[in-house]
Protein backbone atom coordinates (compact mmCIF):
# COMPACT_ATOMS: atom_id res chain seq x y z
CA UNK A 1 0.00 0.00 0.00
CA UNK A 2 2.61 2.75 0.72
CA UNK A 3 4.81 1.63 -1.45
CA UNK A 4 2.00 1.81 -4.52
CA UNK A 5 0.96 5.39 -3.09
CA UNK A 6 4.90 6.36 -3.01
CA UNK A 7 4.70 5.06 -6.11
CA UNK A 8 1.79 7.02 -7.39
CA UNK A 9 3.53 10.03 -5.55
CA UNK A 10 6.88 9.41 -7.72
CA UNK A 11 4.44 9.60 -11.08
CA UNK A 12 3.14 12.45 -10.83
CA UNK A 13 6.14 14.37 -9.85
CA UNK A 14 7.55 12.97 -13.22
CA UNK A 15 4.54 13.95 -14.97
CA UNK A 16 4.65 17.57 -13.38
CA UNK A 17 8.59 17.44 -14.78
CA UNK A 18 7.98 16.12 -17.87
CA UNK A 19 4.96 19.15 -18.79
CA UNK A 20 7.00 21.52 -17.35
CA UNK A 21 10.30 20.45 -19.89
CA UNK A 22 7.34 20.29 -22.66
CA UNK A 23 6.55 24.22 -21.28
CA UNK A 24 10.14 25.13 -21.03
CA UNK A 25 9.63 26.26 -17.22
CA UNK A 26 12.24 23.96 -16.08
CA UNK A 27 14.98 26.62 -16.87
CA UNK A 28 15.29 29.56 -14.51
CA UNK A 29 13.19 32.71 -15.58
CA UNK A 30 15.81 35.03 -17.61
CA UNK A 31 16.52 32.17 -19.47
CA UNK A 32 12.76 31.70 -20.61
CA UNK A 33 12.88 35.22 -21.35
CA UNK A 34 15.66 35.54 -23.74
CA UNK A 35 14.27 31.95 -25.16
CA UNK A 36 10.88 33.92 -25.92
CA UNK A 37 12.18 37.01 -26.97
CA UNK A 38 14.64 34.86 -29.58
CA UNK A 39 11.97 33.07 -31.09
CA UNK A 40 10.06 36.62 -31.45
CA UNK A 41 13.16 37.85 -33.28
CA UNK A 42 13.31 34.74 -35.63
CA UNK A 43 9.38 35.24 -35.85
CA UNK A 44 8.42 32.85 -34.09
CA UNK A 45 5.58 33.87 -31.54
CA UNK A 46 5.10 30.71 -29.47
CA UNK A 47 2.59 28.47 -29.35
CA UNK A 48 -1.51 28.71 -27.14
CA UNK A 49 -1.24 26.73 -24.11
CA UNK A 50 -4.98 26.20 -24.89
CA UNK A 51 -5.20 24.58 -28.63
CA UNK A 52 -1.32 24.10 -28.79
CA UNK A 53 -1.72 26.15 -32.58
CA UNK A 54 1.01 28.23 -33.36
CA UNK A 55 0.18 31.62 -32.71
CA UNK A 56 1.43 33.18 -36.04
CA UNK A 57 -1.26 31.81 -37.77
CA UNK A 58 -3.84 32.91 -35.52
CA UNK A 59 -2.61 36.63 -35.08
CA UNK A 60 -2.45 36.68 -39.35
CA UNK A 61 -5.65 35.81 -39.36
CA UNK A 62 -6.78 38.19 -36.98
CA UNK A 63 -4.65 40.89 -38.15
CA UNK A 64 -6.25 42.00 -41.20
CA UNK A 65 -9.90 42.43 -39.03
CA UNK A 66 -8.61 44.93 -36.65
CA UNK A 67 -6.39 46.99 -39.17
CA UNK A 68 -9.62 47.21 -41.38
CA UNK A 69 -11.25 48.55 -38.26
CA UNK A 70 -8.38 50.90 -37.34
CA UNK A 71 -8.62 52.23 -40.57
CA UNK A 72 -11.90 52.90 -41.23
CA UNK A 73 -12.84 54.18 -37.78
CA UNK A 74 -9.76 56.89 -38.17
CA UNK A 75 -11.01 57.59 -41.72
CA UNK A 76 -14.98 57.89 -40.06
CA UNK A 77 -13.34 60.38 -37.16
CA UNK A 78 -11.38 62.32 -39.42
CA UNK A 79 -14.13 63.20 -41.54
CA UNK A 80 -16.49 64.08 -38.84
CA UNK A 81 -13.97 65.99 -36.44
CA UNK A 82 -12.38 68.27 -39.72
CA UNK A 83 -15.62 69.92 -41.30
CA UNK A 84 -17.35 70.52 -37.90
CA UNK A 85 -13.80 71.89 -35.96
CA UNK A 86 -13.15 74.12 -38.73
CA UNK A 87 -17.28 75.19 -38.78
CA UNK A 88 -16.77 75.45 -35.64
CA UNK A 89 -13.91 77.96 -35.38
CA UNK A 90 -14.93 80.47 -37.95
CA UNK A 91 -18.42 81.01 -36.46
CA UNK A 92 -16.68 80.98 -32.80
CA UNK A 93 -19.20 81.88 -30.00
CA UNK A 94 -22.34 81.32 -32.27
CA UNK A 95 -24.95 78.92 -31.87
CA UNK A 96 -23.06 76.63 -34.44
CA UNK A 97 -20.19 76.89 -32.10
CA UNK A 98 -22.00 75.72 -28.61
CA UNK A 99 -23.74 73.53 -30.63
CA UNK A 100 -21.18 71.73 -32.23
CA UNK A 101 -18.86 72.06 -28.93
CA UNK A 102 -21.30 70.17 -26.57
CA UNK A 103 -21.38 67.79 -29.43
CA UNK A 104 -17.96 67.26 -29.43
CA UNK A 105 -17.64 66.81 -25.71
CA UNK A 106 -21.14 64.43 -25.69
CA UNK A 107 -18.49 61.91 -27.97
CA UNK A 108 -15.72 61.94 -25.90
CA UNK A 109 -18.20 61.58 -22.81
CA UNK A 110 -20.60 58.32 -23.99
CA UNK A 111 -19.01 55.08 -23.28
CA UNK A 112 -18.56 52.96 -26.50
CA UNK A 113 -19.76 50.07 -25.12
CA UNK A 114 -23.00 51.51 -24.25
CA UNK A 115 -23.78 52.97 -27.42
CA UNK A 116 -22.25 49.36 -28.94
CA UNK A 117 -25.21 47.53 -26.25
CA UNK A 118 -27.51 50.06 -27.42
CA UNK A 119 -27.58 49.63 -30.95
CA UNK A 120 -27.76 45.68 -30.64
CA UNK A 121 -30.75 46.11 -28.36
CA UNK A 122 -33.12 49.07 -29.68
CA UNK A 123 -33.27 48.73 -33.15
CA UNK A 124 -33.52 45.01 -32.71
CA UNK A 125 -36.71 45.34 -30.33
CA UNK A 126 -38.46 48.08 -31.86
CA UNK A 127 -37.32 48.30 -35.48
CA UNK A 128 -36.30 44.58 -36.32
CA UNK A 129 -33.15 45.51 -37.56
CA UNK A 130 -29.80 44.15 -36.15
CA UNK A 131 -26.55 45.08 -37.28
CA UNK A 132 -24.42 41.81 -38.50
CA UNK A 133 -22.48 39.65 -36.42
CA UNK A 134 -20.93 36.84 -37.97
CA UNK A 135 -17.85 37.74 -39.61
CA UNK A 136 -17.55 38.02 -43.75
CA UNK A 137 -14.12 38.21 -45.36
CA UNK A 138 -13.82 41.74 -47.07
CA UNK A 139 -12.95 39.76 -50.36
CA UNK A 140 -15.59 37.52 -50.16
CA UNK A 141 -18.55 39.86 -50.11
CA UNK A 142 -16.97 43.41 -49.83
CA UNK A 143 -20.61 45.33 -49.63
CA UNK A 144 -21.60 42.94 -46.72
CA UNK A 145 -18.26 43.25 -45.30
CA UNK A 146 -18.33 47.23 -45.54
CA UNK A 147 -22.08 47.14 -43.88
CA UNK A 148 -21.04 45.05 -41.05
CA UNK A 149 -17.91 47.48 -40.16
CA UNK A 150 -19.47 50.94 -40.47
CA UNK A 151 -21.36 50.58 -37.19
CA UNK A 152 -18.59 49.66 -35.28
CA UNK A 153 -15.96 51.67 -36.40
CA UNK A 154 -18.31 54.93 -36.22
CA UNK A 155 -18.80 53.81 -32.72
CA UNK A 156 -14.97 53.41 -32.69
CA UNK A 157 -14.39 56.54 -34.25
CA UNK A 158 -16.60 58.72 -31.90
CA UNK A 159 -14.62 59.21 -29.18
CA UNK A 160 -11.77 59.89 -31.47
CA UNK A 161 -13.55 62.92 -33.34
CA UNK A 162 -14.68 64.48 -30.23
CA UNK A 163 -10.84 64.67 -29.01
CA UNK A 164 -10.19 65.87 -32.93
CA UNK A 165 -12.74 68.22 -33.28
CA UNK A 166 -11.65 69.85 -29.98
CA UNK A 167 -7.93 70.09 -31.11
CA UNK A 168 -9.04 71.16 -34.46
CA UNK A 169 -11.07 74.55 -33.20
CA UNK A 170 -8.27 75.68 -31.01
CA UNK A 171 -5.66 75.23 -33.22
CA UNK A 172 -7.50 77.21 -36.17
CA UNK A 173 -9.00 79.95 -33.65
CA UNK A 174 -4.97 80.44 -32.85
CA UNK A 175 -4.62 80.63 -36.32
CA UNK A 176 -6.88 82.67 -37.54
CA UNK A 177 -5.59 85.47 -35.05
CA UNK A 178 -1.91 85.23 -36.45
CA UNK A 179 -0.66 88.02 -38.91
CA UNK A 180 -0.44 86.45 -41.72
CA UNK A 181 -4.05 86.02 -41.59
CA UNK A 182 -4.65 89.70 -41.49
CA UNK A 183 -2.19 90.27 -44.73
CA UNK A 184 -4.19 87.70 -46.34
CA UNK A 185 -7.40 89.70 -45.94
CA UNK A 186 -6.21 92.86 -46.31
CA UNK A 187 -4.91 91.82 -49.76
CA UNK A 188 -8.31 90.94 -50.07
CA UNK A 189 -8.57 86.94 -50.80
CA UNK A 190 -12.05 85.31 -50.03
CA UNK A 191 -12.81 83.62 -47.15
CA UNK A 192 -12.32 80.38 -48.98
CA UNK A 193 -9.10 80.65 -49.64
CA UNK A 194 -7.86 82.13 -46.82
CA UNK A 195 -9.23 79.04 -44.41
CA UNK A 196 -8.40 76.40 -46.83
CA UNK A 197 -4.91 77.52 -47.79
CA UNK A 198 -3.47 79.39 -45.98
CA UNK A 199 -5.14 78.62 -42.45
CA UNK A 200 -6.04 74.58 -42.58
CA UNK A 201 -2.68 74.13 -43.75
CA UNK A 202 -0.68 75.03 -40.00
CA UNK A 203 -3.97 74.78 -38.09
CA UNK A 204 -3.45 70.55 -38.94
CA UNK A 205 0.17 70.55 -38.10
CA UNK A 206 -1.02 69.76 -34.53
CA UNK A 207 -4.33 67.62 -35.15
CA UNK A 208 -1.57 64.86 -37.06
CA UNK A 209 0.13 64.59 -34.01
CA UNK A 210 -3.48 64.43 -31.77
CA UNK A 211 -4.63 61.71 -34.08
CA UNK A 212 -0.89 59.84 -33.80
CA UNK A 213 -1.25 60.13 -30.38
CA UNK A 214 -4.99 58.72 -30.20
CA UNK A 215 -3.98 55.59 -31.92
CA UNK A 216 -3.16 53.50 -28.67
CA UNK A 217 -6.53 54.44 -27.69
CA UNK A 218 -8.26 53.26 -30.81
CA UNK A 219 -6.08 49.55 -30.24
CA UNK A 220 -7.69 49.87 -26.88
CA UNK A 221 -10.91 50.83 -27.96
CA UNK A 222 -10.87 47.85 -30.41
CA UNK A 223 -10.72 45.20 -27.59
CA UNK A 224 -14.58 46.45 -26.26
CA UNK A 225 -15.64 47.14 -29.90
CA UNK A 226 -14.82 43.83 -31.71
CA UNK A 227 -16.40 41.88 -28.31
CA UNK A 228 -19.63 43.57 -28.52
CA UNK A 229 -20.12 43.28 -32.70
CA UNK A 230 -18.51 39.64 -32.59
CA UNK A 231 -15.59 40.82 -35.12
CA UNK A 232 -12.37 37.94 -34.85
CA UNK A 233 -10.16 40.63 -34.31
CA UNK A 234 -6.81 40.92 -32.14
CA UNK A 235 -8.91 42.93 -29.61
CA UNK A 236 -10.56 39.79 -29.01
CA UNK A 237 -8.09 37.10 -29.21
CA UNK A 238 -6.88 38.70 -26.59
CA UNK A 239 -9.72 38.88 -24.48
CA UNK A 240 -10.34 35.05 -24.99
CA UNK A 241 -6.35 34.45 -24.20
CA UNK A 242 -7.16 36.47 -21.01
CA UNK A 243 -10.10 34.44 -19.83
CA UNK A 244 -8.41 31.42 -20.31
CA UNK A 245 -4.60 32.25 -18.98
CA UNK A 246 -3.52 31.99 -22.26
CA UNK A 247 -0.62 33.96 -21.35
CA UNK A 248 1.98 33.12 -24.25
CA UNK A 249 -0.57 35.03 -26.09
CA UNK A 250 -1.32 37.84 -24.12
CA UNK A 251 2.38 38.70 -23.37
CA UNK A 252 2.59 38.16 -27.49
CA UNK A 253 0.05 40.40 -27.62
CA UNK A 254 0.89 43.25 -25.14
CA UNK A 255 4.50 43.20 -26.96
CA UNK A 256 3.11 43.49 -30.32
CA UNK A 257 0.73 46.80 -29.38
CA UNK A 258 3.61 47.93 -27.30
CA UNK A 259 5.94 47.97 -30.38
CA UNK A 260 2.82 49.70 -32.29
CA UNK A 261 2.76 52.44 -30.18
CA UNK A 262 6.34 52.85 -30.03
CA UNK A 263 6.08 53.46 -34.13
CA UNK A 264 3.46 55.57 -34.15
CA UNK A 265 5.08 58.18 -31.69
CA UNK A 266 8.29 57.83 -34.07
CA UNK A 267 6.02 58.43 -37.27
CA UNK A 268 4.35 61.26 -35.34
CA UNK A 269 7.66 62.53 -35.03
CA UNK A 270 8.82 61.86 -38.27
CA UNK A 271 5.61 63.62 -39.53
CA UNK A 272 6.23 66.54 -37.55
CA UNK A 273 9.34 67.83 -38.88
CA UNK A 274 8.29 67.12 -42.21
CA UNK A 275 5.19 68.95 -41.73
CA UNK A 276 6.40 72.44 -39.99
CA UNK A 277 9.85 72.71 -41.29
CA UNK A 278 10.74 75.09 -38.31
CA UNK A 279 10.81 71.51 -36.14
CA UNK A 280 14.76 70.37 -37.29
CA UNK A 281 16.25 67.28 -35.71
CA UNK A 282 19.86 66.71 -35.44
CA UNK B 1 9.28 87.89 16.79
CA UNK B 2 6.08 85.53 18.78
CA UNK B 3 3.79 88.28 17.65
CA UNK B 4 4.98 87.81 13.92
CA UNK B 5 4.48 84.34 14.19
CA UNK B 6 1.31 84.55 15.91
CA UNK B 7 -0.07 86.27 12.47
CA UNK B 8 1.72 84.88 9.48
CA UNK B 9 -0.61 81.86 9.68
CA UNK B 10 -3.26 83.58 10.05
CA UNK B 11 -2.73 85.52 6.98
CA UNK B 12 -2.30 82.75 4.71
CA UNK B 13 -5.53 80.88 6.13
CA UNK B 14 -7.71 83.71 5.53
CA UNK B 15 -6.05 84.06 1.58
CA UNK B 16 -6.32 80.49 0.98
CA UNK B 17 -9.95 81.08 1.28
CA UNK B 18 -10.61 83.60 -0.29
CA UNK B 19 -8.89 82.10 -3.56
CA UNK B 20 -11.32 79.67 -2.94
CA UNK B 21 -14.10 81.80 -3.17
CA UNK B 22 -12.76 83.95 -5.63
CA UNK B 23 -12.72 80.06 -8.10
CA UNK B 24 -16.30 79.11 -6.68
CA UNK B 25 -17.80 82.52 -7.66
CA UNK B 26 -15.87 82.50 -11.39
CA UNK B 27 -16.91 79.31 -11.34
CA UNK B 28 -20.74 80.16 -11.15
CA UNK B 29 -20.12 83.94 -12.82
CA UNK B 30 -18.34 82.39 -16.07
CA UNK B 31 -18.84 79.16 -16.43
CA UNK B 32 -22.47 77.83 -16.17
CA UNK B 33 -21.40 74.23 -18.16
CA UNK B 34 -18.81 73.90 -15.45
CA UNK B 35 -21.44 74.37 -13.15
CA UNK B 36 -23.72 72.02 -14.48
CA UNK B 37 -20.63 69.44 -14.13
CA UNK B 38 -19.75 71.00 -10.82
CA UNK B 39 -23.57 70.06 -9.54
CA UNK B 40 -23.80 66.74 -11.05
CA UNK B 41 -20.44 65.91 -9.37
CA UNK B 42 -22.59 66.81 -5.87
CA UNK B 43 -25.01 64.98 -6.77
CA UNK B 44 -23.01 61.76 -7.70
CA UNK B 45 -21.40 62.27 -4.13
CA UNK B 46 -24.56 62.57 -2.20
CA UNK B 47 -25.39 59.50 -3.99
CA UNK B 48 -22.98 57.62 -3.72
CA UNK B 49 -22.45 58.48 0.22
CA UNK B 50 -25.98 58.22 1.09
CA UNK B 51 -27.28 55.01 -1.10
CA UNK B 52 -28.35 52.93 2.47
CA UNK B 53 -30.79 55.88 2.89
CA UNK B 54 -31.72 56.67 -0.59
CA UNK B 55 -32.34 53.12 -2.37
CA UNK B 56 -35.62 52.13 -1.58
CA UNK B 57 -34.47 48.72 -1.44
CA UNK B 58 -31.37 46.57 -1.05
CA UNK B 59 -28.79 46.49 -4.01
CA UNK B 60 -29.18 42.20 -3.96
CA UNK B 61 -33.27 41.91 -2.74
CA UNK B 62 -34.54 40.05 -5.30
CA UNK B 63 -38.51 40.18 -5.58
CA UNK B 64 -40.65 37.45 -6.12
CA UNK B 65 -42.63 37.62 -9.62
CA UNK B 66 -40.94 40.67 -10.53
CA UNK B 67 -37.79 39.55 -13.40
CA UNK B 68 -37.49 41.87 -16.21
CA UNK B 69 -40.52 44.03 -15.02
CA UNK B 70 -40.83 47.37 -16.92
CA UNK B 71 -40.72 49.89 -15.46
CA UNK B 72 -43.65 50.79 -12.58
CA UNK B 73 -44.76 52.72 -9.62
CA UNK B 74 -42.83 50.73 -7.46
CA UNK B 75 -39.78 49.78 -9.49
CA UNK B 76 -39.30 53.23 -11.50
CA UNK B 77 -37.00 52.08 -13.24
CA UNK B 78 -37.93 48.39 -13.68
CA UNK B 79 -36.25 44.93 -12.35
CA UNK B 80 -33.37 42.98 -13.44
CA UNK B 81 -32.99 39.44 -14.61
CA UNK B 82 -33.44 38.22 -10.81
CA UNK B 83 -35.86 40.35 -10.02
CA UNK B 84 -34.07 43.13 -8.28
CA UNK B 85 -34.86 46.59 -8.27
CA UNK B 86 -32.79 48.31 -11.04
CA UNK B 87 -32.71 51.94 -9.43
CA UNK B 88 -31.36 50.70 -6.33
CA UNK B 89 -28.92 48.83 -7.95
CA UNK B 90 -27.84 52.05 -10.06
CA UNK B 91 -27.62 53.46 -6.56
CA UNK B 92 -25.25 51.58 -5.07
CA UNK B 93 -23.63 51.38 -8.18
CA UNK B 94 -23.29 55.67 -7.96
CA UNK B 95 -21.28 54.56 -4.56
CA UNK B 96 -18.86 51.78 -6.56
CA UNK B 97 -17.82 54.77 -9.00
CA UNK B 98 -17.75 57.01 -6.28
CA UNK B 99 -15.17 54.89 -4.35
CA UNK B 100 -13.36 53.89 -7.53
CA UNK B 101 -13.46 57.39 -8.73
CA UNK B 102 -12.30 59.01 -5.51
CA UNK B 103 -9.40 56.76 -4.39
CA UNK B 104 -7.97 56.12 -7.78
CA UNK B 105 -7.62 60.11 -8.36
CA UNK B 106 -6.20 60.10 -4.90
CA UNK B 107 -3.38 57.35 -5.40
CA UNK B 108 -3.09 59.23 -8.97
CA UNK B 109 -2.19 62.63 -7.44
CA UNK B 110 0.02 61.21 -4.39
CA UNK B 111 2.48 58.74 -7.39
CA UNK B 112 2.20 61.74 -9.63
CA UNK B 113 3.11 64.37 -7.68
CA UNK B 114 5.82 62.67 -5.98
CA UNK B 115 7.08 61.10 -9.50
CA UNK B 116 7.10 64.87 -11.37
CA UNK B 117 8.19 67.21 -8.72
CA UNK B 118 11.35 65.20 -8.20
CA UNK B 119 11.83 64.65 -11.79
CA UNK B 120 11.40 67.95 -12.93
CA UNK B 121 12.74 69.76 -9.91
CA UNK B 122 16.02 67.67 -9.85
CA UNK B 123 16.41 67.13 -13.67
CA UNK B 124 19.63 65.60 -15.21
CA UNK B 125 20.20 61.98 -14.77
CA UNK B 126 17.34 61.07 -12.36
CA UNK B 127 15.06 62.93 -14.86
CA UNK B 128 15.93 60.87 -17.73
CA UNK B 129 16.08 57.65 -16.02
CA UNK B 130 12.38 58.60 -14.37
CA UNK B 131 10.97 59.99 -17.90
CA UNK B 132 12.20 56.35 -19.28
CA UNK B 133 10.91 54.17 -17.08
CA UNK B 134 7.87 56.25 -17.46
CA UNK B 135 7.74 56.07 -21.35
CA UNK B 136 8.23 52.11 -21.08
CA UNK B 137 5.03 51.69 -19.15
CA UNK B 138 2.59 54.69 -21.06
CA UNK B 139 4.12 52.23 -24.42
CA UNK B 140 1.87 49.58 -23.58
CA UNK B 141 -2.11 50.90 -24.52
CA UNK B 142 -3.52 51.35 -21.03
CA UNK B 143 -6.45 49.27 -21.50
CA UNK B 144 -3.96 45.96 -22.30
CA UNK B 145 -2.09 46.55 -19.55
CA UNK B 146 -4.79 47.00 -17.14
CA UNK B 147 -6.49 43.79 -18.41
CA UNK B 148 -3.13 42.24 -18.29
CA UNK B 149 -2.46 43.32 -14.61
CA UNK B 150 -6.00 42.77 -13.15
CA UNK B 151 -5.91 38.45 -14.90
CA UNK B 152 -2.30 37.92 -12.96
CA UNK B 153 -3.44 40.23 -9.62
CA UNK B 154 -7.08 38.87 -9.36
CA UNK B 155 -10.50 40.41 -9.61
CA UNK B 156 -11.66 42.57 -7.39
CA UNK B 157 -12.42 46.37 -6.34
CA UNK B 158 -8.88 47.07 -4.51
CA UNK B 159 -6.92 45.06 -7.13
CA UNK B 160 -8.60 47.35 -9.64
CA UNK B 161 -8.07 50.77 -8.11
CA UNK B 162 -4.79 49.74 -7.02
CA UNK B 163 -3.99 49.37 -10.69
CA UNK B 164 -5.82 51.70 -12.16
CA UNK B 165 -3.74 54.49 -9.74
CA UNK B 166 -0.33 53.25 -10.53
CA UNK B 167 -0.87 53.34 -14.07
CA UNK B 168 -2.29 56.73 -14.09
CA UNK B 169 0.47 58.20 -11.84
CA UNK B 170 2.92 56.89 -13.47
CA UNK B 171 1.31 58.35 -16.89
CA UNK B 172 -0.11 61.73 -15.55
CA UNK B 173 3.60 62.32 -13.75
CA UNK B 174 4.04 63.83 -16.99
CA UNK B 175 1.40 66.99 -16.47
CA UNK B 176 3.35 67.50 -12.82
CA UNK B 177 6.62 67.89 -14.07
CA UNK B 178 5.95 69.84 -16.91
CA UNK B 179 4.60 72.16 -14.78
CA UNK B 180 7.36 72.05 -11.98
CA UNK B 181 9.72 72.46 -15.11
CA UNK B 182 7.29 75.70 -16.28
CA UNK B 183 8.20 77.24 -12.37
CA UNK B 184 11.61 76.30 -12.54
CA UNK B 185 12.84 79.46 -13.78
CA UNK B 186 11.38 81.63 -11.35
CA UNK B 187 13.83 84.00 -9.13
CA UNK B 188 11.98 82.88 -6.20
CA UNK B 189 13.08 79.20 -5.79
CA UNK B 190 16.79 80.94 -6.16
CA UNK B 191 16.16 83.23 -3.27
CA UNK B 192 15.30 80.19 -0.98
CA UNK B 193 18.30 78.05 -2.52
CA UNK B 194 19.86 81.18 -1.42
CA UNK B 195 18.99 81.58 1.92
CA UNK B 196 19.89 78.20 2.74
CA UNK B 197 16.77 76.20 2.49
CA UNK B 198 16.87 72.70 1.91
CA UNK B 199 15.85 71.29 -1.12
CA UNK B 200 13.09 69.05 0.89
CA UNK B 201 11.60 72.38 2.43
CA UNK B 202 12.08 73.98 -1.45
CA UNK B 203 10.26 71.37 -3.03
CA UNK B 204 7.69 70.96 -0.28
CA UNK B 205 7.18 74.75 0.55
CA UNK B 206 8.02 76.64 -2.62
CA UNK B 207 7.07 74.27 -5.52
CA UNK B 208 4.27 72.26 -4.20
CA UNK B 209 1.91 75.16 -3.55
CA UNK B 210 2.96 76.80 -7.21
CA UNK B 211 1.66 73.51 -8.73
CA UNK B 212 -1.20 73.11 -7.27
CA UNK B 213 -3.17 73.86 -9.77
CA UNK B 214 -3.02 71.34 -12.37
CA UNK B 215 -2.41 68.78 -9.41
CA UNK B 216 -6.55 70.05 -8.69
CA UNK B 217 -7.17 69.52 -12.40
CA UNK B 218 -5.26 66.56 -12.63
CA UNK B 219 -7.42 65.29 -9.60
CA UNK B 220 -10.70 66.04 -11.68
CA UNK B 221 -9.86 64.77 -14.64
CA UNK B 222 -8.76 61.40 -13.06
CA UNK B 223 -11.92 60.86 -11.04
CA UNK B 224 -13.61 60.58 -14.52
CA UNK B 225 -11.57 58.34 -16.54
CA UNK B 226 -11.57 56.35 -13.87
CA UNK B 227 -14.80 55.86 -13.30
CA UNK B 228 -15.09 55.30 -17.05
CA UNK B 229 -12.00 52.51 -17.15
CA UNK B 230 -13.84 50.79 -13.84
CA UNK B 231 -16.90 50.41 -16.17
CA UNK B 232 -15.34 49.39 -18.94
CA UNK B 233 -13.40 46.96 -17.15
CA UNK B 234 -15.84 45.58 -15.32
CA UNK B 235 -18.35 45.93 -18.72
CA UNK B 236 -15.66 43.03 -20.04
CA UNK B 237 -15.65 40.68 -16.83
CA UNK B 238 -12.49 41.76 -15.36
CA UNK B 239 -13.19 44.17 -13.02
CA UNK B 240 -15.28 44.01 -9.29
CA UNK B 241 -17.49 40.51 -9.75
CA UNK B 242 -21.21 40.21 -9.08
CA UNK B 243 -22.92 40.86 -6.57
CA UNK B 244 -21.71 43.89 -5.84
CA UNK B 245 -23.77 46.64 -8.74
CA UNK B 246 -21.62 48.10 -11.36
CA UNK B 247 -23.02 50.68 -13.96
CA UNK B 248 -20.41 48.89 -16.16
CA UNK B 249 -21.06 45.08 -14.84
CA UNK B 250 -25.29 45.53 -15.20
CA UNK B 251 -24.18 46.24 -19.02
CA UNK B 252 -21.69 42.76 -19.16
CA UNK B 253 -22.79 39.86 -20.79
CA UNK B 254 -24.71 38.68 -17.66
CA UNK B 255 -27.31 41.58 -18.12
CA UNK B 256 -26.99 41.68 -21.71
CA UNK B 257 -28.51 38.02 -22.94
CA UNK B 258 -31.46 39.68 -21.24
CA UNK B 259 -31.74 42.91 -22.94
CA UNK B 260 -33.72 41.85 -25.84
CA UNK B 261 -36.35 41.18 -23.56
CA UNK B 262 -36.42 44.45 -21.36
CA UNK B 263 -34.22 46.95 -22.93
CA UNK B 264 -34.39 49.37 -19.92
CA UNK B 265 -31.44 47.00 -18.44
CA UNK B 266 -29.06 48.36 -21.25
CA UNK B 267 -31.07 52.11 -21.06
CA UNK B 268 -29.93 53.21 -17.11
CA UNK B 269 -26.68 52.06 -16.24
CA UNK B 270 -24.88 53.94 -19.92
CA UNK B 271 -27.29 56.57 -19.17
CA UNK B 272 -25.98 57.60 -15.65
CA UNK B 273 -22.39 57.28 -16.56
CA UNK B 274 -22.69 59.10 -19.26
CA UNK B 275 -24.49 62.24 -17.52
CA UNK B 276 -21.17 61.66 -14.50
CA UNK B 277 -18.51 61.86 -16.94
CA UNK B 278 -19.77 64.46 -18.86
CA UNK B 279 -20.30 66.45 -15.48
CA UNK B 280 -16.84 65.44 -14.76
CA UNK B 281 -15.12 66.74 -18.12
CA UNK B 282 -17.63 69.64 -17.88
CA UNK B 283 -16.39 70.76 -14.27
CA UNK B 284 -12.46 69.80 -15.16
CA UNK B 285 -12.56 71.33 -18.46
CA UNK B 286 -13.87 75.07 -16.50
CA UNK B 287 -11.27 74.57 -13.57
CA UNK B 288 -8.40 74.32 -16.35
CA UNK B 289 -9.59 77.60 -17.69
CA UNK B 290 -10.33 79.52 -14.32
CA UNK B 291 -6.75 78.65 -12.98
CA UNK B 292 -4.65 78.47 -16.30
CA UNK B 293 -5.84 79.81 -19.42
CA UNK B 294 -3.04 78.62 -21.10
CA UNK B 295 -3.90 75.41 -20.63
CA UNK B 296 -6.56 74.67 -23.68
CA UNK B 297 -6.91 71.06 -25.19
CA UNK B 298 -3.87 68.57 -24.36
CA UNK B 299 -5.49 66.28 -21.78
CA UNK B 300 -7.46 63.75 -23.21
CA UNK B 301 -9.69 60.92 -21.98
CA UNK B 302 -8.27 57.71 -20.26
CA UNK B 303 -4.84 56.65 -21.16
Amino acid sequence: MAASHGGEAQNITQVVEMIKHQLGMDVPIYVQYFRWLGGVLRGDLGHSLWTGRSINEDFLHRLPVSIELGIMAIIVALLVALPIGILSAIRQDTITDYITRGIAIIFISVPAFWVGTMVMVYPAKYLNWMPIVVYVPFLEDPLNNLKEFIIPALILGMAMSGTTMRMTRTMMLEVLRQDYIRTAWSKGLKERAIIFRHALKNALIPVVTIVGMQLPILVGGSVIIESIFGLPGIGRYFLLALMQRDYPIVSIINLIAASFVMLCNLGVDLIYAYLDPRVQYR
Amino acid sequence: MAQLEGTFPEKEVSKARSFWLDVFVRLIREKPMGTVGGIIVLALLITGIFANWLAPYGYNDIFVGTRLAAPSAAFPFGCDQLGRDMLSRIIYGARVSVIVGLSVAGITVAISTAIGIVCGYIGGKVDLIGQRFVDGIMCIPGLFLILTLVTIIGKGMLPLILVLGFLFGIGYSRVVRGAVIGIRANPYLEAAKAIGCSTRRILLKHVLPNVLAPIIILFTITVGAAILIEASVSFLGFGIPAPTPTWGGMLSSEGRRYMLLAPHLALWPGLFLTIVVWGINMLGDALRDLFDPRLRGGLGRYR
